[in-house]
């Protein structure tokens, strides 16, 4: 046996999975509260206890470590115009797993610049301007930044004309010079940026959290844990070497606070007459929506949706759906444990689904032209992904998985986005994604194989 | 890119699905010694605009063959004005209104709503080449 040890420091538990390298299996899994605030390793050591319990004493080879803790990587970007290098900067750092605390476009005022005091990000990422063009705009953004009494890191990545302007007149501040997120119009190119950010995670943000305490116990690989999930469902969906992926996917993770969707495909038009506007959107995007989450932004899903579709999906009545809303967003630890909160649950999930994976998907629009009728799409055609991978708390822990990941699917009503027609549900049941993207760094064919076997199908048991 | 290169953005504007004109004016334009932005067919005025703020485009060149191209022109140099983008040149040709009628008219409308250039249909990519270069003042341009 060579065991190893995946652990996730996430914002409330840290999640520990053992795993047997030789013959492939999950030894275990267990869960204690993140001790962030006092020692990192009490909360570790706990969760470590809970699995040993289980499985028996363990002698790990390797441990491996992602975070989410203390708030995950906290970035704010600033480009030139919203759709495009700003989108771009967002695109880059939500891929590179960061929490984007703020998108700032165009000039950054004074205004802006105490927002982004206040706000206190970990990074920032500067960018704006095609490569040879707009360099007004980012160059007086690093004039604003260069006044800021913070001093965090900021990575360039705009128009390469003036890359090393910018460094000069932040001068005396951390600053990383990487190649333009849209070196041309329309040319997304986020991978160098994302590069960086995962750099400087490793190197200082870590320190700064309180978790390089527990490095000594880690082999390595601090990822933050949106990475490691990005990893995971970029190898289920590929492969690697002769273990075929399972082909192009979406992937749903529901939180307390946020719900995070992932798509692992191209989404490019399938049609001749089917014209692609905007921007082109990565092929392993990531989206997270901070308004639409089980807990904490639990009012974001009623604003989204309508207090009436909560009723209706719950069955409960208006004001009782409201009541217990409210109440859930102050007991933001309740678990369902009634039937009438299971409903209400089951209501809020389906609805934080429908709203997150809209918002992620793209859309396509009828022109009716003098020469007939035309398509226009903007973002992923994702109608033909026809396998979505569930994960978090609330999709896992209940028996309704199936019919809540059923509303990430097309809908007559709404033809106009491009949601997957049908699909098989998979489900996360035992909470191992993250760890599967962290071992996917070390062991790839393990961390494939493990997963192939231990998602399981909606409906079946395991 | 080079520093010398000047940069156009040009396109097909509203929902006009006519692609082969304007990608021999793309070839052609690049061929000139333009740093060529093609945004294809069905460009909206903000997508010009935008392309052009982010690349600092010297030049819109817009191109309607489906006899909208004046509702659809309309209001686009007051767009550019509000995006900052004040007195880059506007070019527009092509079947750019509805039915036959004397150039000199059309010509009129479209310099009335701004437009630097306008060039009826049939016009040769040579012809829009040297009245480019003379309006941005490119000399020696290939």
């Amino acid at each position: 046996m060579k065991a190893v040890l995946l652990i996730d420091f996430g914002s409330t538990y840290t999640k520990v999975t053992a795993v047997d390298l030789e013959s492939e299996q999950l030894l275990g899994t267990a869960a204690a509260y993140t001790t962030v605030q006092t020692d990192i390793n009490d909360g570790l050591r706990c969760a470590l206890q809970q699995l040993e319990t289980a499985t028996g004493p363990l002698e790990f080879a390797e441990r491996y470590a992602c975070s989410s803790a203390a708030g995950g990587l906290r970035m704010i970007t600033s480009g030139l115009v919203p759709e495009l290098t700003a989108e771009a900067a967002k695109l880059a750092s939500l891929g590179a797993g960061a929490k984007i605390l703020k998108v700032y476009s165009y000039q950054l005022t004074e205004d802006d610049l105490e927002e982004i005091e206040a706000a206190r990000p970990e990074i920032l990422l500067l960018v704006g301007g095609t490569d040879g063009g707009n360099s007004a705009c980012i160059l007086h953004n690093a004039k604003m930044l260069a006044q800021s009494k913070e001093k965090f890191p900021v990575i360039i990545a705009g128009n390469r004309s003036v890359g090393r302007q910018c460094q000069r007149i932040l001068e005396g501040r951390e600053t990383y010079l990487v190649a333009n997120v849209m070196p041309r119009f329309g040319e997304l190119n986020i991978e160098p940026a994302q590069e960086k950010i995962r750099e400087l995670f490793l190197e200082r943000i870590i320190q700064a959290k309180g978790l390089s305490q527990a490095s000594e116990l880690i082999s390595g690989i601090m990822m933050p844990t949106p990475s490691a999930m990005m990893a995971a469902m970029r190898l289920l969906a590929e492969g690697f070497e002769e273990e075929k992926g399972i082909g192009e996917l979406l992937g749903i993770d529901v939180g307390g606070a946020t719900t995070d969707i992932y798509s692992i495909a191209s989404g490019m038009p399938a049609k001749a007459n089917v014209v692609y506007k905007g921007l082109p959107e990565p092929y392993v995007k990531r989206t997270v929506e901070g308004d639409i989450g089980m807990r904490y932004s639990i009012h974001g899903i009623v604003d989204a949706a309508g207090i009436g579709r909560v009723a209706q999906l719950s069955g409960l009545t208006e004001g009782r759906a409201e009541e217990l809303v409210e109440y859930l967003s102050r007991q933001t630890d309740t678990l369902p444990q009634n039937s009438e909160l299971e409903a209400l649950d089951f209501a809020l999930a389906s609805l934080a689904v429908e709203t997150a994976v809209s918002r992620h998907a793209g859309r396509l629009e009828e022109v009716y032209t003098p020469t007939g009728l035309a398509y226009a799409q903007t973002g992923k055609d994702l109608s033909g992904v026809d396998q979505i991978v569930v994960t978090g708390g609330s999709l896992i822990h209940t028996r309704r998985t199936g019919q809540i990941a059923a509303h990430a699917l097309y809908d007559p009503a709404h033809p106009e986005s491009l949601r997957p027609k049908k699909a098989r549900i998979l489900v996360d049941r035992k909470y191992i994604l993250a760890a599967m993207g962290l071992l996917s760094q070390h062991a790839p064919g393990t961390a494939l194989r493990i997963m192939k076997k231990e998602l399981v199908r909606d409906g079946a048991e395991e | 890119m080079d520093q010398k290169q000047k940069t156009l953005v040009i396109g097909v504007i509203g929902a006009d699905v006519h692609a082969v004109g304007n990608q021999i004016l793309y070839h052609a334009f690049t061929e000139a010694g333009f740093n060529v932005i093609n945004l294809g067919v069905m460009v909206s005025q903000e997508e010009f605009i935008n392309a052009a703020i982010e690349s600092n485009a010297d030049a819109i060149v817009i191109s309607s063959l489906y006899g909208h191209g004046e509702l659809d022109c309309r209001g686009m140099r007051e767009q550019c004005d509000e995006h900052g983008l004040v007195g880059i040149p506007l070019f527009v040709g092509g079947n750019i209104v509805v039915g036959k009628q004397p150039f000199e008219d059309v010509e009129r409308r479209f310099k009335a709503m701004g437009f630097d250039r306008v060039f009826p249909p049939g016009t040769a990519p040579e012809t829009t080449i040297a009245a480019l270069k003379e309006v941005l003042g490119v000399e020696g341009q290939k």
